[in-house]
């Protein structure tokens, strides 16, 4: 019993706790950033992981959310309604299932490719409007509010970007144990059974078109709260917020995670957001690097780190990692070698394409030298076939390390 | 008179585009029969399942569920009016365990509709019938596993478990003994026989065993149309019916 | 009615160019089941590819190179790539073809930058072929015409007339029975999923230049696209003809209307009042309103006829 809740009490204490360790500005911003993206992936994972419906616009109801959110803020400033600033992430909730149950009965009659189609031309339609109606999307600059409201519930100003830290914590713990809970309701398991088997549901009584369309709203509702707190968090939201591209994100980070476990888009999510604010700092290739990630998952990973875990979960129990262990740091070596390759080349590449003097001396890892000269080519190249080579018996030799190991767990039996 | 037929098909056509497969097709089913259609393959034995069970439309005729017509509705509409069916080919939901395909099952039957306010653990009387319908298959030990690591017989007996699950009075099941041993053959007739005690029973079966043991009453399918209906002993004795079918197929 | 002939023969350049692009698409999907979201990006790397042979050694090889460079690097994007995750089905397949789109633009923009390429229209082919009434007409244009409809002809008369190509059309519809008969099925795929990109790249040789060539233009094209194949009918190719036709003459019609509600009741007598509802509604102008309308038709037709124009299969 405590240890089935033991996740529930550790997660708030972490969350309390790790602000005050790192406690740099630039570590608030990514953990808010970081506890934002696990609400939005859990939200999309209700979708694709839970209901099997990919979806290529989820950020329409996350961006809504934010856009009514901070509409909500100006309203309050202007003393036109009353709701203390606690509150205003139910108001992107709110508005994000309004959104959902306005756009999903459509496209909820469909499934598979279709509704992905469906998805993708409705985030369009939206991100069209955008530029029509500017008073409410506010144009190309967006819509900006102040947070510092006069309501509040606990008193807190929200001036910090720690207070701001600790609101959006808590509405993380309270989504994320909400859409955790949902998973094991009726709707909850009746939307695993359409993404199982969508030809049999209906001879169980359900109508497939409603479970599909009452999880979308509920995906919808997380999604805005998402977006209210991401409002919160940077006081503007623009029309980026609610186009493909935050949708793609999003679809990223949740498959990166893996779909198939709950806690797989909170991985990714997190994994993610440090990947993406720490690579923009560092390389203009940080995109490039995130979508080979993407696609190594999806070609031999399809579960995401998630799967990848679990599938060691016995072997740690029956206490046999240590035989795995150091087969994998020789992959992990010779991985880091051919990735160390390409990453030269991209970041030479990069270089010649997009700095602004592509003939002046680049500088990697502290050692400075010319792009256009053929030594960091050759060097490059090098590496990545010394890695390949190494790679390859490496990834034979753990095939076979796991088939020992899987004989020795049966026997075990 | 009526309502002692549960189930009516009253000329009951279907073309795919030009090809005509089901050709005027007249069966009244009674009320707490155990009626079997037997046929050649190809004979549109499973079409005529598909089309009561409202997963093809008709191109002609009408189908009466206790008399009511449920033609041109919806498979979940013709499931909540007391109608359920089972699968030729094993049709469950496979990531889940047999306790959870069970309880799925159940879900509507027992007036929970789309409820995400619920909690599964919490509802002592779903999981307490679910259990039970489980222990009534035989398969308690098995209850955790996932359905796809079942065995192929495994399968098959949660195919029907599932089907009856949710207390439908009017039970079809296609070839629900396909593929299993004589032995396993046996057990799910008992299973059958039990699973229909007080209710309707339509099943599609190429076990002749398996027909004359169980149907009160058979009805014969050739090319899309019924050439007899009638009890096992006429059947076997029709003229007809031999030539067209026994005769070829299969000696009796 | 100058409008109304340089319009519809714009529409009719638009179209067959959104078509070149559709067509392919629907194939592969009508035959694979896969919707290729890279469709677009084979497009923009046709129209860079085109670009840089055109620089090397002209504008007419690279006609014919870029294509087949495209149809080359799909064929085999699907023997090494698609292959591997089929077993994961469709919605597995969906998302590798996202991330690839998202990898193609990633890799243009790692060789060619971020800005749009300096490509032009062929002098040979710069001139003015006619006048409408006050109007040029660019020669370019009918040049696009000409290609995107001799390629109709023969992708029509390759589906009808030659083997692979009636085994593709079984394909379309009994890829088990296909497979059954001997034939080799993934062979085919590769062969239609190379084709279809080299279609698309096509499409960009001969659009990259009357458009723009920039690492955004898949972004910009793609959706419009995939709404084509949703309004045509999934897998139908005459859908897709008409749907694109119809879509660029929607968004090419467009731009010549600057009414807008407001003027609809002032025609009616209406007057507004200062601070109406919604008050962005009332001033859109349909001139404005381009980029809205082929989403706009997608919804309309997913309540009206889902099946979309041409479609047999629902979903």
């Amino acid at each position: 019993m405590v240890k089935r809740y033991s996740v529930w009490i550790a997660a708030p204490v972490l969350l309390i706790v790790l602000p005050q360790i790192f406690d740099s500005g630039f570590a608030i911003t990514m953990m808010s950033e970081m506890c934002i993206a696990i609400i939005f992936a859990l939200s999309y994972n209700m979708l694709l992981g839970q209901g099997g419906m990919l979806s290529f616009g989820h950020a329409v109801f996350y961006g809504f959310g934010g856009f009514i959110s901070i509409h909500a803020i100006n309203l309050v400033t202007d003393d036109i309604i009353v709701i203390p600033l606690e509150l205003i992430p139910l108001v992107g909730g709110i508005a994000g299932f309004f959104f959902a149950i306005l756009l999903g009965y459509i496209s909820t009659k469909k499934a598979g490719t279709t509704f992905a189609l469906i998805s993708l031309g409705l985030v369009e339609l939206v991100v069209a409007c955008v530029l029509l109606f500017p008073s409410f999307f506010g144009g190309e600059e967006g819509v900006s509010g102040d947070r510092m409201l006069d309501y509040s519930i606990t008193g807190i100003g929200f001036g910090k970007g720690v207070e701001v830290f600790y609101l959006i914590a808590f509405w993380l713990m309270v989504a994320t144990a909400l859409m955790y809970l949902q998973t094991q309701t009726p709707l909850g398991r009746m939307a695993n059974a359409v993404r199982d088997n969508p030809e049999r549901t209906p001879f169980v009584g359900y109508n497939i078109h409603l479970v599909r369309f009452f999880q979308f709203a509920l995906s919808g509702f997380f999604a805005g709260i998402a977006g209210g707190l991401l409002a919160i968090n940077y006081e503007i939201v623009n029309s980026e917020m609610i186009g493909a591209l935050a949708s793609g994100h999003v679809l990223l980070m949740t498959y990166i995670g893996g779909v198939g476990h709950f806690f797989g888009p909170i991985l990714g999510a997190v994994l993610y957001t440090f990947l993406h604010l720490t690579l923009v700092n560092i390389t203009m290739a940080g995109q490039l690097y995130l979508g080979v990630l993407f696609i190594i998952i999806i070609l031999w990973a399809p579960n995401g780190m998630a799967g990848i875990l679990m599938v060691h979960q016995p072997v740690w129990r029956a206490g046999l990692f240590k035989e795995l262990l150091p087969t994998y740091l020789m992959a992990l070596g010779a991985g880091l070698v051919t990735f160390f390759g390409a990453l030269i080349l991209v970041e030479v590449n990069y270089h010649l394409s997009l700095s602004i003097e592509p003939d002046k001396p680049m500088q990697l890892f502290g050692v400075e030298f010319l792009a256009n000269s053929w030594p960091p080519w050759l060097f490059s190249i090098a590496l990545m076939a010394a890695g390949y080579f190494m790679l390859r018996p490496i990834i034979r030799k753990i095939g076979l390390k796991w088939d020992e190991l899987t004989q020795v767990m049966q026997g075990g039996k | 008179m009526t309502n002692k037929i549960a189930l009516n098909l009253v000329d009951v056509e279907k073309r795919f585009g030009e090809t005509e497969i089901i050709r005027g097709v007249n069966l009244a089913v009674k009320r707490g029969e155990r009626h079997a259609v037997i046929g050649p393959n190809g004979a549109g034995k499973s079409t005529v399942f598909n089309l009561i069970s409202g997963y093809y439309p008709l191109t002609g005729g009408k189908i009466e569920l206790n008399s009511q017509e449920i033609n041109g509705l919806e498979p979940f509409q013709i499931n909540r009016l007391g109608l359920c069916r089972s699968f030729q080919v094993t049709n469950l939901f496979a990531k889940m365990s047999v306790f959870e395909n069970v309880r799925c099952a159940l879900l509507w039957s027992e007036g929970y509709k789309y409820s995400f306010w619920h909690l599964m653990v919490r509802q002592k009387k779903l999981n307490k019938k679910a259990e039970e319908i489980i222990e009534q298959l035989n398969m308690s030990h098995r209850s955790k596993i996932p359905v796809g690591e079942l065995s192929y017989a495994e399968q098959r007996t949660l195919e029907i478990g599932i089907t009856v699950a949710g207390g439908a009075d009017v039970i079809l099941l296609d070839e629900p003994t396909a593929g299993m041993s004589k032995s396993e053959t046996e057990q799910a007739v008992e299973l059958m026989k039990f699973v229909s005690e007080g209710k309707t029973l339509i099943v599609v079966e190429h076990d002749m065993g398996v027909v004359f043991d169980l149907a009160d009453r058979i009805s014969v399918l050739v090319y899309g149309k019924i050439i007899a209906t009638d009890t096992p002993d006429n059947i076997r004795n029709n003229k007809a019916v031999q030539e067209a079918y026994l005769g070829e197929e299969e000696e009796v | 009615m100058e409008f109304y002939v340089i319009s519809l023969l714009n529409s009719l350049v638009f179209g067959m160019l959104l078509f070149m692009l559709s067509s392919g698409l629907t194939l592969i999907f009508g035959m694979m089941g896969v919707l290729n979201f890279a469709h677009a990006s084979f497009y923009m790397l046709g129209a860079y590819l085109g670009y840089q042979v055109s620089v090397f050694i002209g504008f007419w090889p690279a006609l014919v190179i870029a294509p087949i460079l495209v149809g080359i690097i799909g064929a085999g994007i699907e023997r090494y790539g698609l292959r591997t995750v089929h077993k994961y089905g469709h919605v597995a397949e969906l998302l590798f073809t996202f991330g690839l789109a998202f990898m193609i633009e990633e890799l243009i923009l790692l060789i060619w930058g971020r800005v749009a390429l300096n490509y032009q229209v062929p002098a040979s082919l710069d001139f003015t072929i006619f006048k409408l009434f006050e109007s040029d007409f660019p020669a370019y244009r009918v040049f696009m015409l000409v290609v995107s409809v001799t390629m109709f002809v023969a992708l029509y008369l390759m589906l009808t007339r030659t083997r692979t190509g009636i085994i593709i059309q079984a394909a379309l519809t009994h890829a088990e029975g296909v497979g059954m008969l001997g034939h080799n099925v993934p062979r085919v795929f590769m062969i239609v999923f190379g084709g279809g990109s080299a279609l698309a790249g096509l499409a960009g040789v001969i659009g990259g230049n009357y458009l723009v060539t920039s690492p955004s233009m898949a972004i910009l094209l793609g959706p419009i696209v995939f709404v084509v194949i949703v309004v045509g009918g999934m897998g139908s190719l005459t859908g897709a003809l008409i749907a694109s036709l119809l879509i660029a003459a929607l968004q090419t019609f467009a731009v010549g209307y600057d009414y807008s509600l407001v003027d609809l009741l002032t025609l009616f007598n209406i007057e507004l009042g200062s601070e109406p509802l919604f008050p962005d509604l009332w001033r859109i102008k349909i001139e404005n309103t381009g980029p809205l309308l082929p989403y706009l038709l997608m919804v309309v037709m997913l309540i009206f006829r889902p099946k979309g124009i041409m479609g047999e299969r629902e979903s």
